[in-house]
């Protein structure tokens, strides 16, 4: 929908639309995506991403300018991921799924998104090791070319998705990895059903609400109304620990995960000036003259 | 004695039962129907009515509770060996020194470590200057392993401030405030560092999960600790995602919750720890990071101030450190003795206001504020540690309290403390022919071996320096006392005295004294409360019953209001407590704001009714500090 202004924004004017969006300033991609995979019979392969958390309000921008601050600052699971979580168990839990498998990329961090995921239901997780440099430019584009490999490997039928990363906002990878794999996408769903080979999905639009029958294998981005998460419970994670996490890299996916994008400068947004007062229109309109409004 | 009616959600009085039926089952309805807490209204034998404020299942059991019938209660359980409270200096050095024992004397041993903050480190906050002694002995090597002390101390400095003016003091050796040999650090880093050296180690660490209660054995030892409940709703009913705690038993617990613990509060009425000790005195320290101009930046500098904007009998004062991490940052705060006596008082106004002193302006101009933070502190010392052990679980770090007031440091006697009641522990659980008369262990070892150590001689020393406050010339008079008294004999005269009783007890009434006139906070070195609390960070699932409990809520404008013109509006460095305008007319009703809550404790300490009790809300909730 609005694929060529994101692209654009990545490169240019990040504060102002994460912004606008949630009212916080934005982030440098922290994406550990985690799609789940689902086997035939669905396996669900989710994507699990680690963002900064999102009550987190003051984000610094980096003496040099190439990005935020990330040491120390508290990340958790993007919520976006966390629903989609929670729908691929649900899936799982009514037995309409055999397998679903948590898949994240990025450093050593990321493993406890994984056990989170683990912790709500999923059976296995696979980490993408991606670190450093790597990391930092790890976009969209990268993520999806390692889940449309993975989704080969592990012939997953399903892949569900957040639908954008509340750090960078670009909402791209569910679409980018439905276009490489060529298989349907049903995005910003607020309702899935499985209905024998089929997948329906209810779809957030501006005009209202949308409902689609795509084919099966297919992805799946997960809007705000699809669920509500359950809560990581203590035994769950302990037990998650029991789970097996693999860690694959990227190079024997075949994925070459080096960034087509540079970030030339990183700015906060500007102060917000303080508004004027005025006693009567007369005052109004002399104000706006002079300020070369009208 | 209250009793919550069991048909509708109505307080009752003994052998009174206002019972408004078909209001109470529309209120009921309405909670079932959207979990919006609604205004039910308990009505009592007085005229007025007081909208519920409090619905946490600590003041209204559930068992009592109709929302609550049916609903699945059992809890998952699991057996460690150790089970340590706290992810804080104590805890986690605790936790270390088990594990280093255990690998020693290769013997299985499974601790585990619960900690209320999302990751370990989150809700550390202190000044801090670390004297490395107690690090040292834990791990000797730990330079080489990164410990994260990256400033040690180059200059030391102490003033009294008044209003205009700086006049410095002259520390003399020997003063318990020199600072040669001590590193500047980020107690939340040191902490992290400290929770991977754990995690290296075996320890398990559970950040994210608070414990919420204390389970005992029938023979009234205790035998763990339940982590919180989730999904319960704000007016206390169960959600659909409603998921009962676990349960953690083990042969030890280690209570390591910080400064006025809650789990601690309730035990010291269980075993009745505190019969022989004074009671507890704090103070509240209200923190800023700052990245300053560069030309003003002298890492390794410590500064500490007495005196203005505090009079003469306010005990308080305020520190400044230049931390050499890599950019200019200082650490700076300001202490208020919670023995304050005026209700007008707003610590965090105090350290707004003190920022503007022409010395910290200096220092500060040009500078960019990156973080805010506040958290009560310990300052009863040596006369109010309590007894520390009981059947089943010990009490380390700053939970009973070692800090050394004088010095402003409590992290290297939390820590020992900590290494003492792992060592201890350690020899009784391995000791194949231990007969414990309980099924909780009991291990007053712990007791002697504090003793035997320089924990306690240090505490000693430096016992009767705090409470020399008390005295008309306030400040003078202490610091005269200090300087004669532990300057030559080092705390060896003989007499101990007494604290001044407990903290909430200090306030006079507002009509007997003058409202404080602070200045409007500038936007550049002073700011306002709000944007202060946006960032430390802190957040709570805003479905949930407020944590902030009062055991009864007409309490607060009957008697909070009334007699001390609500002082918890003042002291809580968060804006929890407000009192707005009833909607229905005339009068005041208390708003708990239960989601700025930064996890301070001074609620709970300073209330004049001691009404509230501070409850763990669910886990990972709170402020989310980084390195402070």
């Amino acid at each position: 929908m609005h694929r060529s202004s994101e692209v654009k924004h990545l490169a240019s004017d990040f504060n102002t639309r994460a912004c606008e969006c949630f009212g916080q300033p934005p982030v440098q991609p922290f994406e550990s995506h985690c799609p789940v995979l689902t086997d035939r019979t669905v396996r669900v392969q989710l994507k699990v991403l680690k963002v900064k958390d999102g009550s987190v309000f003051f984000i610094r921008v980096k003496p040099d300018r190439t990005g935020v601050v990330t040491d120390g600052v508290k990340h958790s699971m993007n919520p976006f991921c966390e629903i989609a979580v929670e729908e691929a168990v649900k899936l799982k839990e009514k037995k309409l799924v055999k397998e679903v498998v948590a898949v994240s990329c990025g450093p050593q961090q990321v493993q406890e998104t994984i056990r989170t995921a683990l912790a709500m239901g999923a059976d296995r997780g696979i980490h993408v090791e991606v670190s450093g440099k790597d990391y930092e430019t790890l976009g969209p584009l990268q993520v999806s070319k390692i889940f449309a490999a993975l989704a080969k490997k592990e012939q997953a039928d399903l892949i569900i998705l957040g639908k954008q990363a509340i750090d960078d906002d670009c909402n791209q990878t569910g679409q980018m990895t439905a276009a490489l794999l060529d298989w349907p996408q049903g995005t910003f769903a607020s309702e899935v059903t499985l209905e024998a080979d089929k997948l329906k999905v209810v779809r957030e639009i501006d005009g209202g609400l949308e409902t689609i029958k795509i084919n099966l294998p297919a992805v799946v981005t997960a809007d705000l109304r699809l669920n509500t998460p359950r809560y990581a419970t203590l035994p769950n994670i302990m037990k998650a620990k029991k789970k097996k996490i693999t860690n694959v890299k990227p190079a024997d996916l075949g994925v070459d995960v080096s960034s087509r994008l540079e970030v030339l400068k990183v700015d906060e947004p500007p102060q917000r000036q303080s508004g004027v007062k005025v006693e009567t229109v007369h005052d109004l309109v002399e104000k706006l003259k002079e300020a070369g409004r009208i | 004695m209250v009793l919550s009616c069991s048909v509708c959600d109505v307080i009752v009085l003994p052998f009174i039962c206002i019972f408004k039926a078909r209001r109470c089952i529309r209120a009921l309805k309405a909670v079932r129907a959207e979990h919006v807490a609604p205004q039910v209204y308990s009505t009592r034998w007085s005229s007025s009515t007081v909208p519920r404020i409090t619905t946490h299942y600590t003041v209204y059991p559930r068992d009592k509770d109709p929302r609550w019938e049916g609903m699945e209660m059992e809890r998952f359980a699991d057996e460690a060996d150790v089970v340590i409270v706290g992810g804080g200096p104590a805890g986690l050095s605790a936790a270390i020194r088990l594990k280093q024992l255990a690998n020693q004397h290769e013997k299985e041993l499974r601790v585990c470590v619960v900690e209320k903050a999302s990751q370990i480190g989150a809700h550390t906050l202190s000044g801090a200057c670390l004297e490395p002694t107690a690090l040292n002995e834990l791990i000797p090597d730990w330079k080489e392993r990164g410990a994260p002390l990256n400033t040690p101390v180059t200059e030391d400095k102490f003033a009294i401030l008044t209003e205009k003016y700086r006049i410095p003091v002259p520390i003399l050796p020997g003063l318990p405030m020199n600072n040669h040999g001590n590193y500047l650090v980020r107690l939340g880093h040191f902490v992290r560092w400290l929770g991977e050296q754990a995690e290296e180690l075996g320890v398990e660490l559970y950040p994210g999960y608070a414990a919420a209660e204390v389970l005992f054995h029938e023979d009234g030892s205790v035998k763990g600790i339940a982590t919180n409940d989730v999904g319960i709703g704000k007016d206390g009913s169960p959600k659909d995602v409603f998921e009962r705690g676990m349960e953690l038993h083990a042969k030890v617990t280690l209570f390591g919750e910080g400064c006025h613990g809650h789990l601690a509060k309730q035990l010291y009425k269980q075993f009745n720890l505190r019969e022989n000790c004074e009671p507890q005195t704090y103070a509240i320290g209200l923190k800023e990071l700052w990245v300053i101009d560069e030309k003003k930046w002298r890492p390794g500098r410590t500064e500490h101030s007495v005196g203005w904007p505090l009079n003469r009998n306010t005990y308080g004062g305020s520190f400044l450190y230049h931390l050499n991490e890599g950019e200019p940052l200082v650490a700076l705060g300001f202490v208020v003795g919670l023995d304050y006596t005026n209700p007008y008082l707003s610590p965090f106004r105090e350290f707004q206001r003190w920022k503007h002193h022409p010395s910290i302006m200096s220092t500060l101009e040009g500078g960019n504020r990156i973080a805010y933070g506040a958290r009560a502190l310990n300052e009863g010392g040596f006369q109010s540690i309590p007894k520390l052990t009981f059947p089943g679980g010990m009490l380390i770090g700053c939970s009973p309290g070692f800090m050394n007031v004088p010095k402003i440091k409590g992290t290297h006697t939390a820590m020992k403390s900590g290494m003492l009641a792992a060592e201890t522990a350690f020899s009784k659980i391995t000791d194949e022919n231990l007969q414990s008369e309980t099924a909780g262990l009991y291990i007053p070892e712990y007791k002697e071996a504090l003793e035997k150590s320089w924990i306690w001689k240090e505490l000693y020393a430096v016992r009767n320096i705090r409470p020399s406050f008390h005295n008309y010339f306030g400040l003078y008079g202490g610091m005269l006392y200090t300087g004669i008294f532990y300057w030559f004999l080092r705390g060896k005269e003989p007499w101990t005295l007494k604290h001044n009783g407990l903290d909430s007890a200090q306030l006079k009434p507002a009509k007997d004294c003058a409202p404080i006139e602070y200045p409007k906070p500038d936007g550049k070195i002073s700011f306002d409360l709000l944007s202060s609390v946006a960032l430390s960070g802190t957040n709570h699932e805003h479905d949930q019953p407020p944590h902030l409990t009062l055991k009864d809520d007409s309490v607060p404008v009957a008697q909070n209001l009334a007699i001390y013109d609500g002082p918890e509006q003042r002291f809580c460095p968060a804006g929890v407590y407000e009192y707005v305008p009833l909607e229905t007319g005339d009068g005041m009703r208390l708003q708990i704001n239960a989601q700025n809550c930064v996890h301070c404790k001074t609620c709970d300490i300073k209330d004049p009714s001691q009404n509230i009790n501070w409850v763990v809300p669910e886990g990972s909730g709170g402020p989310a500090y980084n390195g402070m």
